[in-house]
């Protein structure tokens, strides 16, 4: 069989676009809502032009078939595609431009992407650059989890692509590595695909979730959770027959499965920030933002769980909405400082990861009034401090865990005391 | 004598090689090139699916060979003659050149003595560089290292484009590759031989074992009791693109008793490697990676190029190489049985292949055999380049203009496009499988290992690239 050599081409409507008032790299949910809430604040005249290189806009909503989204944005709750269907509609009815099938691959200049798209290789010009390209799960190398090399171990990702878009079989017993939010997420789907989830295995004391979460888990999704331990190698030649599982005490045992699915453990995809010598962050590995979401690039600005990965889709599209005034003001459009202003924010272990990393206690407050942190170790009621210059000038305890697996959030308040002028403010678990 | 397979009468021809990794292809396409029919007879589904799809990928000059070698000579002429071949189909190679690196003292007296192997290895090449030179040639490198070796020829090559390329123009020549033919048993007589195959049976006039790891167990099956392959395995890591400013050449330890060492080498993908390990096994089939041997690679790496381990590790893997005793490559006929032994081709194979192809067409000729070359050959075949540094489809505005399918990139990591998956399964010898896919055009073999593509990946194997097409124009 052979496939016609070239496939026939619909003639576009309108010529692809080479300049734009703002181009957002990324039509997710932080891009759709940042893209729509530009246009709607920069009027009739001027473009915004989303970039997606999947086939669809809409982020990973579009393959995560389960409810439980829109709820901070949209206050409603949705289905992953429902939801992305809404955004990528709310952009196109704002005057957006969602081109899709369309890869930005590097820049030509500080404001000047290059795209290819079946419609040509071309570059696209301009004023304000906004990256919105979410975040991935580490996948099995990454993970370093040695052992045989056989078909049937995923990433979440990888999974719903299947389950949801493709409709495939994906086995009948399955072993899900890591006890994120996430985590859950795979196991719906996996129970939607009539494949068991015989063990979900975490290094953590518990299964980090959301409490309706965990309810299910014991409830209805009857997951046996193995609590401190890890996957230790992977068996199978062919196929995948079972993984190696090792407690903290050093015992072992494998677990017959033929299906595992590693989950969370998420990096940004931040190869474009990086490629435009953006500064990174070292503890996100995303780029270096303050609260207005500027980044080091002068008129290039960061949303979504580029940023913070990962948060779920409802604060990375806050995102989309709180970058707006900086924009504006880069556009020259409203006033705004030209730069990243503020304080730099750091962390101590077990917190991994603070964002927004610069933050001006006089100035405009992070998105929804929350600083977005990581923790490794799971604290009950958290009291958080805030360190500048060997003194304490931020104090809080909260009535939420600091739980690992998902973003523990911290009111931004507990720096209304810090000095704008002064050193770098360390946040602690006291 | 023979029974007829199940299709019919067997298969015959002039001379069959057993093995289709790339030093089978490449004496097939040698032989091809003659008056000679020609099948590669391979057990599994495609051509270099063995030891020549996880090697550490470096066009040798054979600088520290042991001088005096079968191997020595055959992998400084298969340095001009696979880098003459890959010009002209298009295999990417890059000229990085190499620093041999000392870290103690004992290694930096060690340098005068590997610049004069090379001399005698008939590589003048080399020279010794401070450490300062050092430094400034690699500003990644861990502090420590007290001066180097250069060795400008050493380049980097893609071994998967190598193997297809070989056994492409071995068809194109004329050969057939019969994939899925594991040979089991063997009837030697003296006008030839019935190869016992999975695919069912196949005579020849002549065969060559070129059968990598299992040349043993073929040596066997035509009654010799001469050698046995000891699998030596290595590990590798292979770090994300993002890593590959840290690297600009390849960086190589001073060779000890126990082999040739942990390396830093950029890729022609564009990645890092390190690596590889070497531990003997017995199982000739233990390509899976261990939890000692990334240890022992993060010990090694973290001191070679520290900066490695902030970035993340794309993908890991184990090639088996055929140890052999002796350390030298093995290379005999037996005029009796028409039969030629390729054995023992370790660690150089994917070098040396070309001139081991015209050893062996030179020890046949020496049992009468034409193998003058045809002069109505056809040209070398051109393969896409999947290599960095070579023109890829997906920043290429001419090629999209003309075919909007390589516009349409449906592998982000690797930037892989539809045009290209639909070409490989288009090509002379299309992939049966998801790993021949990755081979021919590299889909799926980035940092995401599958996140965002691997379910259309899938659908692509099992469309045969039409899925992909089909989306290009909705
Ligand atoms: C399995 C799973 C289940 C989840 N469940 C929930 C849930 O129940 N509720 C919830 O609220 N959240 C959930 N989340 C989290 C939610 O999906 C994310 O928070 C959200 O998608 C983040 O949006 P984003 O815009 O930052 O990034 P993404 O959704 O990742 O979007 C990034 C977009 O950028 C595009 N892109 C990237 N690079 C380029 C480039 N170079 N050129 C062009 N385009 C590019 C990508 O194609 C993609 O469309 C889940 C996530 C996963 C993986
Ligand atoms: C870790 C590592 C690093 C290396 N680095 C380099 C390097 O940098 N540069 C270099 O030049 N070389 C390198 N090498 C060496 C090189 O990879 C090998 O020498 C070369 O690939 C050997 O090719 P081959 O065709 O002999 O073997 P293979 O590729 O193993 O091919 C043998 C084929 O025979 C087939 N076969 C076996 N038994 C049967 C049977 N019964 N019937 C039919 N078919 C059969 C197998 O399926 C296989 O496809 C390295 C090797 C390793 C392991």
């Amino acid at each position: 069989m052979t496939v016609p050599a070239t496939a026939p081409a619909a003639a576009p409507a309108t010529a692809p676009l080479t300049r734009a008032d703002v181009v957002v790299v990324g039509g997710g949910p932080s891009g759709l809502t940042a893209a729509a809430a530009l246009a709607e604040a920069l009027g009739p005249d001027a473009t915004v032009l989303v970039l997606d290189r999947e086939r669809e806009a809409g982020g990973i909503p579009r393959h995560s078939d389960h409810t439980g989204y829109g709820i901070r944005d949209l206050h409603r709750v949705l289905r992953g595609p429902a939801y992305a269907r809404v955004l990528v509609d709310r952009a196109r009815e704002a005057g957006v431009v969602v081109e899709t099938r369309a890869m930005v691959t590097g820049w030509a200049g500080e404001r000047a992407l290059e795209v290819t798209a079946p419609t040509g290789r071309r570059v696209v010009e301009a004023a304000a650059v906004v990256l919105a390209t979410g975040a991935r799960e580490r996948a099995r190398p990454a993970r370093h989890i040695p052992g045989d090399r056989p078909d049937g171990v995923l990433t979440t990702g990888q999974l719903q692509n299947l389950v949801h878009l493709h409709h495939r079989p994906v086995g009948e017993r399955a072993v899900v590595i890591g006890g994120e939010l996430v985590s859950w997420s795979a196991v719906m789907t996996l129970r939607e695909a009539g494949c068991r989830t015989v063990a979900m295995v975490t290094e953590h004391e518990r299964s980090e979730s959301y409490a309706a979460f965990r309810l299910l888990g014991r409830l209805a999704l009857r997951v046996p959770v193995l609590a401190r331990s890890r996957v230790v190698a992977i068996e199978g030649r062919g196929r995948v027959t079972g993984v190696v599982v090792e407690e903290r005490d050093g015992s072992r045992r494998t677990v017959p499965c033929d299906l595992v699915v590693t989950t969370g453990d998420w990096i940004p995809d931040h190869e474009l920030a990086r490629s435009g010598g953006l500064e990174l962050d070292r503890g996100t590995r995303g780029p270096l933002v303050d609260a207005a979401l500027r980044t080091t690039a002068p008129g290039v600005f960061a949303v979504g769980n580029l940023l913070h990965p990962v948060d779920t889709a409802d604060v990375a599209a806050i995102d989309g909405r709180q970058v707006v005034p900086a924009v504006l003001g880069w556009l020259g459009r409203e006033t705004a400082p030209p730069s990243l202003s503020g304080v730099r924010l750091r962390v101590e272990a077990p917190l991994r990861w603070v964002a927004p990393q610069v933050v001006d206690p006089t100035g405009p407050a992070p998105a929804r009034g929350r600083l977005l942190l990581w923790t490794d170790a799971w604290v009950e009621r958290p009291r958080v401090e805030a360190v500048q210059d060997g003194e304490v000038v931020g104090s809080r305890r909260l009535p939420w865990p600091a739980a690992p697996g998902r973003v523990f959030r911290v009111p931004s308040a507990i720096l209304d005391a810090a000095r704008p002028d002064g050193g770098d403010v360390t946040l602690r678990l006291a | 004598m023979s029974t007829p397979s199940p299709a019919g009468a067997p298969r015959s021809v002039d001379v069959a090689v057993i093995g289709g990794g790339v030093v089978g292809t490449a004496i097939a396409r040698r032989l091809a090139g003659a008056d000679l029919s020609v099948a590669i007879v391979e057990a599994r589904s495609d051509v270099g699916d063995g030891t020549s799809k996880a090697n550490t990928a470096i066009l040798h000059t054979g600088f520290d060979a042991s001088p005096g070698t079968v191997e020595s000579r055959l992998v400084a002429e298969g340095y001009h003659l696979l880098g003459d071949f890959a010009a002209a189909t298009g295999i990417p190679v890059e000229r990085t050149g190499a620093l041999l690196v000392a870290w103690s003292e004992e290694e930096l007296a060690a340098l005068p003595g590997l610049r004069d192997k090379a001399r005698r290895n008939g590589y003048d090449a080399c020279a010794i560089v401070s450490a300062e030179e050092v430094r400034a040639a690699v500003p990644a490198l861990g502090p420590g290292a007290l001066g180097g070796l250069t060795v400008p020829g050493e380049s980097i090559i893609c071994t998967w484009s190598t193997t297809i390329a070989l056994a492409t123009d071995a068809v194109a020549r004329g050969a057939e590759v019969l994939l899925e033919h594991r040979v089991t048993a063997v009837d030697a007589t003296t006008d030839g031989s019935v190869l016992r195959t999975t695919g069912g049976d196949v005579r020849a006039r002549w065969v060559v074992n070129a059968a990598g790891l299992h040349a043993d167990t073929i040596d066997g099956l035509f009654g010799h009791d001469r050698f046995t392959v000891t699998p030596r395995r290595g590990e590798l890591l292979v770090f994300d693109k993002l890593a590959r400013p840290l690297a600009p050449l390849i960086v190589l330890p001073v060779p000890s008793s126990l082999g040739k060492g942990v390396l830093v080498s950029p890729t022609v993908y564009g990645n890092v490697m390190l690596g590889p390990t070497a531990e003997d096994l017995d199982d000739k089939t233990a390509t899976g990676t261990s939890a000692a041997g990334f240890a022992f690679l993060r010990e090694k790496g973290e001191r070679i190029m520290p900066a490695l381990f902030d970035e993340e590790v794309t993908t890991t893997y184990a090639g088996l190489r055929a140890a052999v005793p002796g350390g030298d490559y093995l290379l005999e006929r037996d005029d009796e049985q028409h039969y030629v032994l390729v054995g023992g081709i370790r660690s150089t194979g994917l070098t040396a292949c070309i001139a081991i192809a015209e050893h062996v067409a030179g020890l046949l000729a020496e049992g009468g055999v034409d193998v003058a070359l045809r002069d109505d050959l056809p040209a070398p075949p051109r393969i896409p380049n999947i290599g960095e540094a070579g023109p890829r489809p997906y920043a290429d505005a001419e090629r999209i203009a003309a075919d909007p399918a390589y516009g349409h990139v449906v592998c982000f990591c690797e930037r892989v496009t539809a045009g290209e998956v639909r070409d490989a399964f288009d090509s002379a010898i299309p992939p049966r499988d998801m790993d021949g896919l990755r081979r021919r055009t590299r889909l799926m073999n980035g940092r995401c290992q599958g996140f965002f593509c691997g379910a259309d990946a899938q659908a692509a194997l099992e469309t045969r690239g039409a899925s992909l097409l089909a989306g290009a124009d909705r």
